[in-house]
């Protein structure tokens, strides 16, 4: 008999607030937390909006602690700070009730935001000829200007490993401790593989999770480029509209989601409030393009048909499915062609959401968040809307939720995570019984 | 061990070093004492501090891929291009007909690993964006006083950009082309963790066989540090070697008591893990038994040691009681090794602390001095060469380790190789900036 594992503990940061309770108040009225990007000028960027977090200090969440950390990046502040809501929630401080030796770390965690005006300087400064015009980039006047102006600290920061490291210092986490980075599919497969370490015997307790902004110059420059982003501008706070045929990319959003996970016999021993069970995990790779989703959804439909058998489960137990759901043209026809064949036609289907539709794409912390809604959607029997859905798209032929919550009995939820260059990762959670 | 019923083993290397790409070339230099380590040559870094490194030799890339897929090396990354190279090597020095094989007419088809019981996973650093092109493409959006203009950036400047642009440093790419070229779809997955990451990566590649979610693994690490970005990085830091540029050969000196940083360099290893069953049905050369996987982490600091290495200590204790194995049955141990003193006296304090007096009796080997670092493909070439010392009864010699360290009872072997018949192996690694060790345990092959 294999380990189970419970999550006992959750925490997020997201756009639409910093508490677990308020912030799902918000998802299921169908609250948008797209606004006008202002932690950088991106007025003039073709698409120039994005679901920030707003409000956040560190100090809040961690008190004198917080200055261990000064000078961490914005993602690993989400990071610590949504831990320690998770932890807090897991009834895990206020002194040592767990050997630190078996608590372990495995993060979806994203590269810390660029230096950009630094970058940028230095760079310029790199390209600028003797009489001020711009030509090839000379190293020698790039290293002279980038050695004087680059920050050791932030330069550090950056590394995408460095949240858990800094959990780690944090929580006197001495386990094991990963980061991944599988694009916007990080923190579902860091969840999922977290999982595996406390089967495996490797750990008891793992903090896991994601935690990612990429609403900076280049990260939103990249995605622009990429045409992967709305650029409804003017209608922002609708811009986000998974599977309606309307729907013309995602919007960039920003945030993190941490929960605890922990072997069911240490959970119940140390009295662990327990959540919801963690029973199923599928991960596969498309291996067909870097740009494109496999027409047929054959690595989308080969990780949802892995998690179910892992959670032993048929696709008639599965109650609801939390989408990936980005609101690309691609995304959203290829994830319901997926889940339709799986299922076994539409009317097989139970109700898909999708909470990008209110939070933006949180990329690498994106799966963890939307856990989370599935396991408050277990316990309150109620499940989030896709909003803005107005106009369905045949192709996308699926109960999505439309607009308002729902009220209906959960036990087993599927959330998907697909990711750049074809990363498929699908979790299956269910109510917890003895 | 919960759900680890299957004994797992390494059919296949694939490393690419300064001393050598493959195998032979790989082992050859080894075992002769060679030192990748030269004056930088890929760019001018008359602006740096250390401006030695470890470049790969020249390679042809199409000689790696499918002809249809050479479109696709515009949007790699150096990083991405390196283990593409790896996975090549690794697969045919495997003797797996995969599907770039089959498709380059280098084997007669059928494809003979199934594809939906292939994984991945592959370490990865935070890939620098091609400094030329960014920074060529920001210089459009200077204003008329020649300073950046983000207004000018976001309307027309950023268009100068492909459109494919971030695709070509998102970490993930290095796994995704892999499986792309040689068909894998099984579970794929990118660890990033500095350093760290090969060791990890091959714990979960061994753990994911294991438990039966695959049967053969793709696994290890690359990256480059040898661009502008990747470069000042660690001089920021003080970890680069800034002493030696007159003498490249001898700027790379994990362990020695001389030793006044690290060397940056290119490169990487990827490994093919299989399920033993699989390897013998299918006759498969099986070099080594991988036993045993484990992880630990720095709770003082993300980016200094601690003076006892606690947590590599802690790392190799967890692998060596995943191995069912005690410090008196380990007879080879390659650690990390940086030439930065306080991460080497560390990591040295670690062994002492674990192996005990034991460790002034075996053999130890770093291919530091050799090859440098990398970041995270640099344990994937440790775990190579291990692999290899294990396989052939031979230790090699590890270059630039004398004059040795006071703390370190660590035995490497100055000249010739030395004869060493070796049942038990551990190589370990850690991230310089996270805090992340691992820490792996190879047994010699018996039915």
């Amino acid at each position: 008999m294999s380990r189970r594992v419970v999550i006992t503990g959750m925490g997020w940061i997201t756009p639409l607030g910093h508490d677990i309770e308020g912030a799902w108040k918000r998802l299921l009225s169908g609250e948008s937390g797209v606004d006008r990007v202002t932690i950088f000028d991106a007025d003039e960027y073709q698409s120039n909006f994005g679901a920030q977090v707003g409000n956040f200090e560190l100090a809040n969440f961690l008190g004198n602690t917080a200055k261990t950390h000064e000078g961490c990046s914005r993602n690993t502040g989400f990071a610590l700070a949504a831990a320690n809501l998770a932890w807090k929630s897991a009834k895990l401080d206020g002194g040592s009730k767990v050997d630190p030796k078996r608590v372990g770390i495995y993060l979806g965690g994203g590269e810390g935001p660029i230096d950009f005006d630094a970058f940028a300087g230095a760079a310029l400064a790199g390209c600028r000829e003797q009489d001020g015009s711009f030509g090839k980039l000379d190293t020698v006047r790039w290293a002279d200007h980038a050695m004087r102006t680059l920050s050791a600290q932030k330069e550090l920061e950056q590394d995408p490993n460095l949240a858990a490291g800094h959990l780690a210092v944090q929580f006197n986490a001495k386990g094991p401790n990963f980061n991944t980075l599988t694009a916007c599919a990080a923190s579902t497969q860091a969840i999922g593989q977290a999982t595996k370490l406390i089967q495996f015997g490797d750990a008891d307790i793992m903090i896991t999770g994601g935690t990612h902004s990429m609403l900076h110059q280049l990260g939103m420059t990249g995605f622009i480029r990429l045409t992967a982003l709305s650029t409804r501008n003017d209608d922002y706070k609708t811009a986000s509209r998974p599977f309606d045929r309307t729907r013309d990319g995602f919007v960039l959003g920003e945030g993190s989601g941490m929960i605890i996970i922990e072997e069911l016999e240490h959970a119940k021993k140390r009295g662990a409030n327990i959540l919801a069970e963690i029973t199923g995990f599928g991960s596969t790779a498309d291996a067909f393009r870097i740009t494109d989703i496999h027409e047929d959804g054959r690595g989308a439909i080969a990780a949802m048909r892995r998690a179910l058998e892992t959670a032993g489960v048929k696709t008639s137990d599965i109650d609801y499915i939390s989408a990936h759901g980005t609101g690309t043209e691609e995304n959203d026809k290829i994830e319901t062609l997926a889940i339709r064949e799986l299922f076994g036609g539409a009317a097989n289907c139970p109700p898909v959401s999708s909470v990008k539709s209110m939070l933006g794409h949180l990329i690498a912390a994106a799966g963890v968040v939307e856990l989370i809604t599935c396991v408050l959607a277990i316990r309150d029997g109620i499940l989030p809307p896709t909003i803005n859905y107005n106009e369905p798209d045949p192709r996308c032929d699926l109960d999505y939720v439309p607009n308002d919550a729902r009220k209906a009995e959960v036990s087993i939820a599927m959330s998907n995570s697909f990711g750049f260059g074809g990363q498929n990762d699908t979790l299956v959670v269910r109510r917890y019984e003895e | 061990m919960n759900g680890q019923n299957r004994r797992v083993v390494v059919t296949g290397l694939g490393p690419a070093t300064p001393i050598g790409l493959g195998v032979e070339a790989f082992w050859e230099a080894l075992l002769a004492g060679q030192c990748g380590i030269d004056s930088l040559k890929a760019f001018e870094a008359a602006g740096f501090a250390s401006r030695v490194a470890g470049e790969l030799p020249d390679f042809k890339f199409g000689d790696y891929i499918p002809k249809t897929y050479r479109k696709s090396a515009k949007v790699m990354a150096r990083d991405i291009l390196i283990a593409v190279v790896c996975a090549y090597h690794a697969v045919k020095d495997a003797n797996l007909k995969t599907k770039c094989i089959v498709d380059r007419g280098e084997a007669d088809g059928p494809i003979d690993v199934d594809s939906t019981r292939f994984g991945a996973n592959i370490g990865a650093g935070l890939i620098c964006a091609n400094l030329d092109e960014l920074a060529a493409a920001l210089s459009t959006a200077a204003d008329d006083n020649g300073n950046f203009d983000i207004r000018k950036w976001g309307a027309e400047g950023m268009q100068n950009l492909t459109p494919l642009w971030l695709l070509k440093f998102l970490p993930n790419m290095l796994a995704c082309h892999v499986t792309i070229v040689h068909d894998a779809q099984a579970p794929s997955n990118t660890i990033t963790c500095g350093e760290a990451s090969s060791h990890l990566a091959i714990g979960e590649a061994f753990r994911t066989i294991g438990c039966g979610d695959a049967d053969v693994c793709i696994c290890g690490g690359a990256e480059s540090k040898i661009n502008p970005m990747a470069l000042a990085r660690p001089q920021l830091l003080d970890r680069l070697n800034t002493s030696d540029n007159d003498s490249p050969q001898r700027a790379s000196r994990a362990f020695a008591s001389d030793a006044s940083g690290m060397v940056a360099s290119e490169g990487g290893g990827l490994i093919i893990l299989e399920d033993l069953d699989r390897a013998k049905t299918r006759g498969a050369r099986i070099y080594a038994e991988v036993v045993g996987f484990g992880a630990a982490t720095n709770t003082r600091s993300w980016h200094q040691p601690e003076p006892d290495g606690e947590s590599i200590a802690f790392a190799i204790h967890n692998a060596l009681s995943n191995a069912d194995a005690s410090a008196a049955d380990v007879d080879l141990v390659n650690p990390f090794g940086t030439g930065i003193p306080a991460f080497d006296v560390a990591e040295a304090t670690a062994y002492c602390k674990v192996i005990g007096d034991r460790l002034t009796q075996i053999p130890a080997m770093t291919t530091r001095g050799a090859v440098g670092v990398n970041g995270a493909g640099t344990g994937s070439i440790d775990f190579a060469a291990t692999v290899l010392a294990l396989a052939n009864a031979t230790t090699p010699p590890s270059i630039n380790t004398a004059p040795r360290l006071d703390q370190s009872d660590l035995q490497f072997v100055d000249q010739d190789p030395v004869d060493a018949p070796v049942s038990l192996a551990v190589t370990t690694s850690y991230a310089l900036s996270g805090g992340q060790a691992a820490a792996l345990v190879l047994r010699k092959y018996q039915e």
